[in-house]
């Protein structure tokens, strides 16, 4: 059977059409892997090792929804994507998701017509100066040459910063993240702008970070999160409320090490609703109950993905600062499981 | 009478040896490198900036590490070896991630899968390129896409053999067809005879026999191809299918019929006029809109027909242009000796216009070979960026920047100067005018 499928994929110059259905979910299921799209490779967030296997934080975020929906963190075909790429291929059907360090945007949402399920990271924008340059502050940044990576929010950011503060600056246009890292230390700027996650872990490459400092100032809001194609709702639904599963997990104490005895059944009606030993959810959107559980178990909850991936005990060593959790002084508040 | 002794030499005197400006060295230097004021000055600012270079990039070079694991490892043994404060090339890194750059993710226990089908394919090769070979080796070369096929891709042997078995069938229809009711009929019946073996008999037959012997080798799917395996297949295979389809597109250009004149034109300029990315990203994304939903169509395939559609039309031209540098009277030569018009162009006009567009063949094969980088705008992990963005993105290796740029110009450098030598070489060989 395999061996006549494959050959009509090749005899027919490779069309293998299979029967088209209504839903995402129902495609995923028939096709039996979840094609998400990550990044290139970004230190921390999604990156394969020398076999092939990827992790980091975005890409944990693709696990647990083939955990949920497929049975299996495993069943999951990366898609390295661009910055220029993601959306298309995420609207043209190529991939289901989208988990890669993508801001939230009016016009993304609205424009490209996406739908961000929620956010995973709140990162912002920063700078990175030499410690001898003497600033302490983005304020004493008058007049500095400015390494900026081209067509990206960083530079609009960058540009209404400084005339908010009446400051001139002299950008230094840069392609990658190698390259600004290159120009940087090459002395060809001032000071070097992105996100600061993306600074903490730029500078941790380098060969003396200690001469190295990061400007208290975060100028601008970089909510990322995992992406889905609008007019699906359901699919919509899976992916938002794996993350939340995720990040509700953490709140109430439930980790990789303790999901089953918790399974078991809990005095916490929240914790038996979310892991499905007291009310069924995930019918609700087209799973069986233990769907959350299975997320969980996929690579522990939202705080574990965090520390194992880019948090203080890795090279990267993130503190969790806005991405706590809310009664932590953070800003990750999963929806009630009502 | 004066006696005067007469003095005659017998013998030449030995000559002189040249005053030292006009020879050795120095004349060399003098015509080439001070001839003038403006030009010793350039010489002696060429001299410095070379030794600049080097000076600055050879202690780098000179600090070179080939064993650690990490960068921070490299970095302190350069330290500990030439002191604080050094800096040096970290080839670990290379030597690390040796087995990413050239196949990918390709499944290690399968490698000598990729090893043996780049040595066959050398053998394949070596007919097409050196004509003293035993002229049978090449049915060996028309097979060797399909045995490729087989041994990177895996699955059974059996559907290669019934997609040869396709072109073996339009064969034998253009052979008896064409016979009896000419070369046009002969052609499409064979084009039709080939695409009904592949729609109707071939998928059967391919399953009747993998059932009595299986064939079988692992399935690999294309998502772990990567690096220079990946480079090689695209360009390989670009480079393979672009020529015959350059050769036929610069045909049609000068037919005389209309339909067939207009749509390669159409064609050629169409793909010329729009950049290979664009065609790379057409593939990739843009296909998917037009295709019915839940289609899959691997996606090396589509980048590899995309990359042979681009670079077949840059050949159509360049042939075009060999094309028009032969004399009228070679064509009409072989209309007096009666020969049809496939014969002529295969006998008489083709041989020659290949020759003259040698060097540009080429340079179109130099060109697409490196172009085969440009897959990672559809997500592929080609060896300058993918690879070397996933290298980077392992927290062992973040923050490398020179050495994988500096191994994989140096790969891709030894492969087009061997492909521009060879062209030298072929164009030595068939060089008959007397110019």
């Amino acid at each position: 059977m395999k061996t006549t499928v494959m050959l009509a994929a090749v005899a027919a110059a490779g069309l293998a059409a299979s029967v088209a259905s209504a839903g995402t979910l129902d495609d995923v299921k028939a096709r039996g892997v979840l094609n998400c799209g990550v990044n290139t490779g970004l230190v921390g967030f999604g990156a394969p090792d020398a076999n092939g296997h990827w992790s980091g934080f975005d890409v944990a975020i693709c696990r647990a929804v083939a955990a949920a929906v497929l049975n299996d963190p495993n069943k999951v075909k990366f898609v390295p994507t661009t910055g220029e790429t993601r959306f298309t291929a995420l609207s043209s059907g190529e991939i289901d998701m989208l988990a890669r360090n993508s801001t939230w945007t009016f016009k993304r949402e609205n424009d490209l017509k996406l739908t961000f399920v929620g956010v995973n990271y709140y990162d912002g924008q920063g700078f990175m100066v030499r410690k001898d340059l003497g600033v302490n502050s983005a304020k004493e940044l008058d007049g500095a040459t400015i390494c900026v990576q081209t067509g990206t929010t960083t530079e609009l950011n960058l540009a209404d910063y400084f005339k908010s503060n009446n400051m001139k600056y002299t950008p230094i246009s840069i392609k990658t993240d190698a390259e600004g890292k290159q120009q940087f230390l090459a002395g060809a700027c001032d000071a070097y702008t992105t996100d600061a996650s993306g600074l903490a872990a730029l500078r941790a490459t380098f060969e003396k970070p200690a001469d190295y400092v990061i400007l208290p100032e975060i100028i601008s809001k970089e909510p990322l999160g995992p992406v889905v194609r609008q007019g699906d709702d359901q699919w919509a639904s899976i992916v938002r409320w794996t993350l939340f599963a995720l990040i509700e997990a953490e709140e109430k104490g439930v980790t990789s090490k303790n999901l089953d005895e918790m399974a078991k059944g809990t005095n916490d009606p929240e914790i038996n609703r979310l892991l499905g030993s007291s009310d069924n959810l995930g019918s609700m959107i087209g799973l069986d109950k233990e769907w959350a559980k299975r997320a969980i178990a996929a690579g522990g909850n939202y705080g574990e993905i965090f520390e194992a991936n880019i948090g203080a005990s890795t090279p990267i060593g993130l503190a969790r600062g806005l991405n706590a959790q809310w009664n932590k002084g953070g800003l990750m508040y999963a929806i009630p499981f009502h | 009478m004066a006696d005067t002794d007469a003095f005659f030499r017998t013998e030449m005197l030995p000559p002189k040896e040249p005053p030292l400006s006009q020879r050795g060295v120095w004349k060399w230097m003098h015509e080439n490198m001070f001839s003038s004021i403006g030009s010793g000055a350039l010489t002696v600012l060429g001299i410095l900036f070379v030794l600049y270079v080097l000076a600055s990039a050879f202690p780098w070079f000179a600090h070179s590490v080939w064993h650690a694991d990490s960068l921070r490892q490299c970095r302190d043994i350069v330290h500990k070896t030439w002191g604080p404060g050094t800096d040096g090339a970290c080839w670990a890194v290379i030597r690390a991630n040796w087995n990413l750059y050239l196949y990918g993710f390709y499944p290690m226990e399968q490698i000598w899968r990729p090893n043996l089908a780049f040595l066959l394919l050398l053998v394949a090769l070596s007919p097409i390129l050196f004509s003293r070979l035993p002229r049978k080796m090449i049915w060996f070369s028309a097979c060797y896409p399909a045995l490729a096929y087989w041994l990177i891709w895996g699955g059974t042997l059996w559907i290669s053999v019934t997609i040869m078995a396709g072109f073996a069938v339009g064969a034998l229809v253009l052979r008896f067809l064409g016979r009896i009711a000419g070369t046009a009929l002969g052609v499409g019946g064979a084009v039709l005879g080939a695409v009904l073996w592949w729609l109707f008999v071939a998928a059967p037959v391919a399953t009747a026999l993998a059932d009595i012997v299986p064939l079988h080798l692992t399935f690999v799917p294309s998502d772990k191809l990567g690096g220079f395996l990946l480079s090689f297949i695209t360009g390989m295979c670009g480079i393979g299918f672009s020529l015959p389809m350059g050769i036929l597109l610069s045909l049609g250009r000068r037919s005389d019929m209309p339909i067939i004149k207009t749509s390669c034109v159409l064609f050629i300029e169409f793909v010329r006029g729009v950049p290979l990315i664009t065609l790379l990203f057409t593939a990739s994304f843009l296909l998917a809109y037009f295709l019915p939903p839940g289609t899959t169509f691997d996606l090396v395939l589509r980048v590899i027909i995309m990359v042979t559609l681009f670079s077949a039309a840059y050949i159509a031209e360049v042939i075009r242009g060999g094309l028009a540098a032969i004399p009228r009277g070679q064509f009409e030569a072989a209309d007096a000796l009666g020969l049809d018009y496939w014969k002529a162009q295969r006998l008489i006009v083709m041989p020659q216009a290949l020759k003259i567009s040698i060097p540009g063949i080429v340079g179109v094969f130099i060109g697409l070979f490196k172009d085969t980088t440009l897959v990672i705008i559809v997500g592929l992990l080609d060896p300058l960026m993918g690879i070397s963005n996933a290298v980077r993105a392992n927290v062992a290796w973040n923050g490398v920047y020179w050495e994988p740029y500096i191994f994989a110009a140096t790969i891709f450098f030894i492969f087009c100067f061997g492909m521009s030598r060879y062209s030298m070489y072929l164009e030595g060989k068939l060089k008959t005018d007397h110019r």
